[in-house]
C-alpha cells in the first residue's frame, strides 16, 4: 500500500514537472551507423539529476541507451560526462540548472566505448606509470611493520591530493592533453604529488622518469580548467605547479626533507577484554624488504 | 638530462642576458644617459670603436656568451611552442631539428665574431 502511494506521489511529481529535452550522444561500435544525437523528452522533477533523466531514459524510453554509473552520490567517479560543454558528474549535476536542452555527451579526450561510456584506460595508463603507493628506501612494504609517525602539518601537505576519485574529468578537460596524448596528465600528476609530498614516502626518483620528462609536469601550461573541472575540490594546477618546484629542487640537489619514522613497537601493552582480537589474515602478509 | 635541468639552464640563460642586454644597451644605445651620468664613452658606434670592440678579448667572450645565450633561449622557447603542434611520434625529431639550427646559427655567429677578433 506504501509502497503504491509512493509511485503514485512520484507519477504525480512527474507530471507536475518541467519536461526538458535530453539530446544524448549515441554511438554503438558494432554496427555501421554513425554516431548521432537522439533526443529524449524527461520530466526533470525538483531535485533530479543528469544521471536520474539517463536512469529515466533507459527505463522508460529506450533500454539501448548505455552509460556508466555506480554509487549515485560522488564518491565513485564513475558517471563523469561532457554535460552542456563542460566535463561533470552526471549524479552531481541538477537538472534544474542546465536548461531546457541538456546535450549529454561522452567525456573529451577518451575513446568511446559505446554512447556516453567513456574508455578511461589512457588516465589509468598514466596512472599507474606515476607508480602512486607509499615507497620506501628502507625496503619498508605494505602493510608497514609499525606505524608511521605522521604530524597533522605533514598530513595537510598532501591531503586534498588524496580526495581524488579518478572520475577522469580533468583529463577532459585539459588542453593540453587534447593536444598530446602521452601527457600524463593532470591527475597522474595530483596522484604523483600526493605522494611525493608524503612524509612517509621517498619515491621521488623512482617517480621521476614519469614526472620530469617532456610528457610530464613541464607540459603543463597553467590553464586551470582540471581545477575548474574537479568535481571533489582537488586543485590538480597547483599539484603540478608544486611537482615543477620539487623537480627543479631535486635538480639542484635542495628540499631534502625528513622521512616520516615508524613508531616503536607498543612494548607491554595487553588487548582491553571488551575489544575483539582482529581476525586472521585471508591473505599472506610478509614484511621487510626484497621484491615480489 | 632531465627536463627540470633543460629549463634551469633556460633560466639561468635569461639571467645571464639580462646582464649582457644591460651592458649591451648601456654601451651601444644608452650612452647619452651614461654621459649625463658623467660616463663619456666617446662614438661607440663609429667605425674605428667597432672595429676596435671586435679586436678585444673581453668583447670576444662578451658576444659568445651572449650568442648562446640567447639562442638557447630562444629556441628552447621555440621548441616547446612547437611541441604543441607537433605529433608525439616526432617530438624527438623536432628537438633534434632544433638543436641543429641552435648548432649551426651558434657555429656562423662564431666564425664571424672570431674573423673579427683576428682581423
Amino acid at each position: 500500500m506504501r509502497a503504491k502511494d509512493g509511485l503514485q506521489g512520484r507519477a504525480a511529481a512527474e507530471s507536475a514537472a518541467a519536461v526538458v529535452t535530453v539530446r544524448v550522444f549515441r554511438f554503438h561500435p558494432e554496427t555501421s551507423a554513425p554516431p548521432r544525437y537522439q533526443d529524449y523528452r524527461v520530466p526533470a522533477a525538483p531535485g533530479m539529476t543528469v544521471l536520474d533523466a539517463l536512469v529515466h531514459i533507459k527505463e522508460r524510453l529506450d533500454a539501448t541507451l548505455a552509460y556508466r554509473s555506480s554509487c549515485r552520490m560522488g564518491i565513485c567517479g564513475s558517471c563523469g560526462m561532457f554535460i552542456n560543454g563542460f566535463p561533470r558528474l552526471a549524479c552531481q549535476t541538477q537538472l534544474h540548472t542546465l536548461g531546457s536542452l541538456v546535450q549529454v555527451e561522452p567525456l573529451p579526450n577518451y575513446p568511446v566505448v559505446r554512447d556516453v561510456v567513456p574508455d578511461l584506460e589512457p588516465m589509468v595508463r598514466h596512472h599507474t606509470s606515476v607508480r602512486p603507493f607509499l615507497i620506501r628506501k628502507d625496503g619498508e612494504r605494505e602493510p608497514p611493520t609499525a606505524e608511521y609517525l605522521q604530524t597533522p602539518e605533514e598530513l595537510e601537505g598532501y591531503l586534498q591530493f588524496a580526495y581524488c576519485i579518478k572520475c577522469g574529468l580533468c583529463l577532459a578537460a585539459c588542453p593540453t592533453v587534447a593536444t598530446d596524448p602521452d601527457f600524463t596528465g593532470p591527475q597522474a600528476l595530483a596522484q604523483a604529488y600526493r605522494y611525493c609530498a608524503d612524509s612517509r614516502d621517498d619515491g621521488l626518483a623512482a617517480r621521476r622518469a614519469a614526472l620530469d620528462s617532456l610528457h610530464g609536469v613541464w607540459r603543463c601550461h597553467l590553464a586551470g580548467a582540471c581545477t575548474e573541472a574537479c568535481p571533489k575540490g582537488v586543485d590538480p594546477a597547483l599539484a603540478i605547479q608544486l611537482l615543477k618546484r620539487l623537480a627543479v629542487a631535486t635538480a639542484l640537489g635542495l628540499g631534502r626533507r625528513r622521512l616520516a619514522p615508524q613508531a616503536p613497537p607498543p612494548v607491554a601493552v595487553q588487548r582491553r577484554p571488551d575489544i575483539p582480537a582482529p581476525p586472521p589474515p585471508t591473505v599472506e602478509v610478509r614484511h621487510g624488504g626484497g621484491s615480489g | 638530462m632531465r627536463e627540470s635541468q633543460w629549463w634551469l639552464i633556460s633560466l639561468g640563460a635569461a639571467a645571464l642576458m639580462v646582464l649582457l642586454l644591460t651592458v649591451h644597451m648601456g654601451l651601444m644605445h644608452l650612452a647619452g644617459l651614461l654621459r649625463a651620468a658623467g660616463v663619456d664613452l666617446g662614438d661607440v658606434r663609429s667605425f674605428a670603436a667597432v672595429m676596435a670592440r671586435g679586436r678585444s678579448a673581453v668583447q670576444l667572450i662578451f658576444y659568445l656568451l651572449f650568442l648562446a645565450a640567447a639562442l638557447y633561449h630562444g629556441l628552447y622557447g621555440l621548441r616547446s611552442v612547437l611541441l604543441e603542434v607537433t605529433p608525439p611520434r616526432r617530438q624527438g625529431l623536432l628537438s633534434g631539428l632544433v638543436l641543429l639550427a641552435g648548432l649551426a646559427a651558434f657555429a656562423y655567429g662564431t666564425y664571424v665574431t672570431v674573423r673579427t677578433f683576428t682581423g
